[in-house]
């Protein structure tokens, strides 16, 4: 972002955060929707079907309920600390998604409009580190709620976060080796290339096909990261009471929750980013393209339209995969959670950096 | 005690397992029959054997109780309450028949004491109110039985 932004690129801009801004604060009341709706559909339940069309409008009963419970402060607690971590969870939540890109760019006369927040040359690093800092909420809130069983809760979750996170940034390195960029617009428009051509069947450079080890690894880790099923240990609802949110109530529970969708939305956008092309659009997309016969600005609107709507698939499949496993896989327990780290997962991400530098001096790919 | 099993690294990746698992959720919330009664508008069954809310039976318009006392005496959770009156025609009968709902514990030893088949338990299981209920005469009369 240079300094010299004119006006346009100003209301561009911020019309870009305000998009990203709006898209992350509906996530959460929509997932809970899905959850609870997805989980019933599996235990042979229903869930709330009541309010609104399919119960849709549950959610907005829940966020009132939130909104109007008595806000209690424990006697307890650190208050400041304690009343910091919420907050402290949920911005940089927020702030991974900017530097994701849901779209190529247009050409509009003397402007280009990117639809990614902030094109950041070290976009993947950015989202790594800032990624990481939500556990800092978490590790606040189990220390400043005075309580045995949060802070039990968030010890589980920095260890967590500290075995995982090896994981999880030695499986990118495959991705970066392959593609050489750190930078997801880069990365993603990289993808669009043919990798294979099977006849009529093209496979697209996508990640997945490329690094299919790393994608596992990283979507396990991504898992751990977002504290989610199987990996809920600081949570760990049926040992700790609820872990490092047990002291928090009405709103601010809300807020740890809104924070722990938002990184399931960043971490799916991630994944999809990384190993399924991000905005590239899906198989039959390009035909559909052509076939609409419109030309000039009209083609190019349309052509962001469907790589928008093709990253939103992705991401909205990812967003129910998490679900989908968390009501698959019971918790892990601690030693498993550790061997599976350690013993798994790290020897397997060095293995696949291994492989690919190997693909890579041998020309393969 | 912590049951060691050897695993492999593939196996220890859990790859295999999580497929399996996870097409049995999907199978389950693709053709599972959904289980749930949507209550209000659907209703379980119960047994026509059921213990719910009590009432008196009653024949053309009178009950059947004489007021011989013997469901208040059986009774283990003391809610029935009966005051004797006595009719014109000499016959006994109860002045008041009181039963504290909040006592009862629905064993349905009063319908099986007594001896001129007044007291019964319905299969109705809706009694929930906003207040202490006790139950009065008039109210035990209603016949909502199926019994």
């Amino acid at each position: 972002m240079t300094a010299g932004m004119d006006l346009f690129e100003w209301s561009v801009m911020i019309g870009k955060v305000l998009f990203v801004a709006v898209v992350l604060l509906q996530v959460a009341p929509l997932m809970a929707w899905v959850e609870r709706r997805g989980s019933a559909l599996m235990q042979n339940r229903l869930g709330p079907n009541r309010i609104g069309p399919l119960g849709l409008f549950q959610s907005i009963c829940d966020a009132i309920k939130f909104i109007f419970k008595e806000d209690t402060v424990p006697g307890h607690v650190e208050k400041f600390y304690w009343l910091l971590a919420p907050i402290v969870s949920l911005v940089p939540s927020f702030m991974t998604f900017l530097a994701i890109p849901i779209a190529s760019s247009i050409n509009l006369g003397d402007h280009t409009i990117h639809f990614q927040a902030a094109n950041l040359d070290v976009g993947l690093l950015y989202v790594l580190s800032i990624g990481s800092l939500g556990v800092y909420g978490i590790i606040m809130a189990g220390w400043a709620s005075n309580n045995k069983y949060s802070l039990l809760g968030s010890l589980r979750s920095s260890s967590q976060m500290i075995s995982y996170e090896l994981s999880l940034g030695l499986s990118i390195i495959g991705i970066l080796m392959t593609f050489s960029s750190v930078q997801l617009s880069e990365i993603a428009a990289a993808q669009g290339q043919t990798l294979l051509q099977l006849g009529p069947l093209s496979i697209p450079k996508w990640g997945i096909f490329i690094q299919p080890l790393g994608f596992l690894i990283f979507t396990t880790a991504a898992f751990a990261e977002t504290n989610r099923l199987p990996f809920d240990l600081p949570e760990g609802e049926s040992e700790i009471v609820a872990g490092y949110h047990l002291e928090y109530g009405s709103m601010k529970f809300a807020v740890f929750m809104m924070a722990e969708y938002v990184n399931m939305f960043t971490a799916s956008a991630m994944i999809s980013t990384l190993y399924f092309g991000g905005w590239q659009m899906l198989p039959g997309m390009q035909s559909l393209l052509t076939l609409s016969g419109t030309s000039g600005l009209t083609y190019e609107w349309l052509r962001i339209v469907l790589e928008l709507s093709s990253f939103f698939i992705k991401v909205i499949f990812f967003m129910w995969f998490f679900v989908w496993v968390r009501w698959t896989i019971p918790r892990f327990r601690y030693d498993q959670l550790m061997d599976l780290g350690w013993k798994a997962m790290l020897p397997l991400s060095l293995l696949n950096i291994l492989a690919t530098g190997a693909l890579i001096y041998f020309k393969v790919i | 005690m912590l049951v060691k099993h050897k695993r492999g690294l593939f196996q220890r990746f859990y790859v295999v397992e999580l497929l399996k698992g996870l097409t049995i959720t999907m199978k389950n919330m693709l053709f599972g029959k959904t289980v749930t009664i949507q209550y209000p508008e659907e209703r379980r069954n119960y047994s026509g054997r059921f213990r719910g809310m009590h009432y008196i039976k009653a024949t053309n318009g009178v009950e059947n109780c004489t007021a011989c006392m013997l469901c208040p005496t059986v009774c283990p959770a003391e809610c029935i309450h009966i005051e004797a009156g006595e009719r014109p025609d000499k016959e006994k009968y109860p002045v008041k028949f009181e039963i504290d709902v909040l006592r009862c514990c629905f064993c349905g030893m009063c319908e099986e004491a007594c001896p001129k088949d007044a007291i019964k338990l319905s299969t109705i299981y809706e009694m929930s109110t906003e207040h202490r209920e006790v139950y009065e005469k008039d109210y035990l009369l209603e016949q909502r039985g199926n019994k």
